[in-house]
């Protein structure tokens, strides 16, 4: 009987929950230099926390939200102030999709 | 296999300018870009527009292609003639910054690595594979008490002479309990390969719950309308009600009214911050469907006679 401890769930985990990631692990995960996260966070389109780059710890929350404001860049020319502009605005449409799913509106 | 229309993909005339190319790209990659677009198969039109849009915006592509397509309608079988590339130099890179795995076997026949001009040993070039994303469909009660799951998937690969294939691989993994709705499982390594030494991609499967017959879900709290009698509501009751984490006993405190939310701590979606589950309560009229039942009604408007639910509404108008 294999008694290892058990994996934290290799087969998938959740990207959202991750936490205290560093600057090097999130440009590695997205496949971005460094300078191109750190635009995003002087940007104000990631908020990490900590005061200077080698302390910001970012979660699975700020990778995604990395991953497509790099995507958005790359694969549609928008530039960084434009990014940061789209990201808010989807992050609204995304609120108020839910909003019309719930029947009867917000509580 | 199927010749592609790269102007009917990108709805131009074949005398199309640069500029028209490129105007109509922008558009077109607008609409469709996975991380914006809510239309059906974003991603594959996506990359569709991009294969066209990389051939039609390089003139010297665009020539070859124009000379090869006059013969060739969209969808018919179809070979690149012997002696293709006679005289067409491949420029070197056919990866210009788009994975060699996101061409369609049409692209990679004609403008492929394997179709270009003689090799000599091939440079060295490493890149980590791109990541993949797909959305998938759960249950609510897979959120509860997480799943296992499995997804099948056509992995492009690429062999050593370059040539592009796709088999089918199917994937087991697990749902974790606790997902919410809009959330990414990280299976790491199932994404796009790398090329030369470069590590695969992962895959992103982004969760959405099927529609649920009773329940409603908001993030991670989850609603259920429940259905009482005038009564229960009026003097109170204790009824047994099903939630996804099985069946509570709930008490109806008395004077509750239509809309009551009722709530269970904890008992929405499970997780580090466990959601909430709210009976939200529906009051149901017996029906007035016999003599005896509209002879009570009228004892109850009797009864009641000085209570007169649209008192607020009076005035108005």
């Amino acid at each position: 009987m294999n008694s290892e401890p058990r994996q934290p769930n290799p087969a998938g985990d959740i990207l959202e929950e991750q936490t205290g990631l560093t600057l090097a692990e999130i440009s590695r995960a997205c496949a971005a230099q460094a300078e191109l996260i750190i635009e995003l966070v002087e940007e104000g389109v990631l908020a990490p926390v900590g005061s200077t780059p080698e302390h910001w710890r970012f979660t699975g929350v700020h990778m995604r939200r990395a991953g497509v404001a790099l995507r958005l860049q790359r694969d549609l020319g928008v530039n960084l102030a434009g990014v940061a502009l789209a990201l808010q605005l989807l992050d609204e449409v995304e609120t108020l999709r839910a909003q019309l799913k719930v029947p009867g509106g917000s509580i | 296999m199927e010749f592609k229309d790269y102007y009917t993909v990108m709805g131009l005339a074949r005398d199309a300018t640069q500029d028209d190319i490129k105007r109509a790209y922008r558009q077109l990659a607008r609409k469709y870009h996975p991380d914006v677009s809510k239309e059906k198969n974003a991603e594959a039109r996506f990359k569709e527009v991009g294969e066209a849009h990389e051939v039609l915006k390089d003139p010297e592509k665009r020539a070859s292609y124009d000379q090869l397509g006059a013969n060739w309608k969209a969808g018919q079988d179809f070979h690149a003639p012997p002696g293709w590339n006679a005289g067409y130099e491949s420029s070197g890179a056919s990866f210009s910054g788009r994975d060699t795995a996101d061409h369609s076997d049409f692209f990679e026949s004609l403008f492929g690595r394997s179709a270009g001009a003689p090799r000599g040993g091939r440079a060295s070039f490493h890149a980590h594979g791109e990541d993949r994303h797909a959305k998938i469909l759960i249950d609510l009660e897979d959120a509860y008490s997480g799943a296992t799951r499995s997804i099948t998937l056509r992995v492009p690969e690429v062999d050593a002479q370059g040539h592009v294939s796709t088999r089918e691989h199917t994937l087991e993994f697990t749902i974790p309990r606790g997902i919410r709705a809009g959330q990414h499982i990280r299976l790491a390594g199932q994404g796009a390969p790398g090329i030369g030494q470069g590590s695969p991609g992962d895959l992103y499967l982004e969760v959405e719950f099927r529609p649920h017959l009773h329940y409603r879900v908001d993030q991670h709290d989850v609603y259920l309308d429940l259905p009482v009698t005038p009564w229960e509501a009026a003097l109170g009751a204790a009824v047994e009600v099903p939630t996804p984490s099985g069946l509570v006993e709930l008490k109806i405190p008395p004077n509750s009214v239509a809309g009551r939310k009722l709530r269970l701590k904890g008992r929405g979606i499970p997780g580090r911050t466990p959601g909430d589950f709210y009976f939200v309560l529906q009051i149901a009229l017996p029906p007035a469907d016999s003599e005896t039942a509209q002879s009570f009604y009228r004892d109850m408007a009797a009864r009641f006679q000085s209570f007169n639910p649209r008192v607020k509404l009076e005035g108005q108008a």
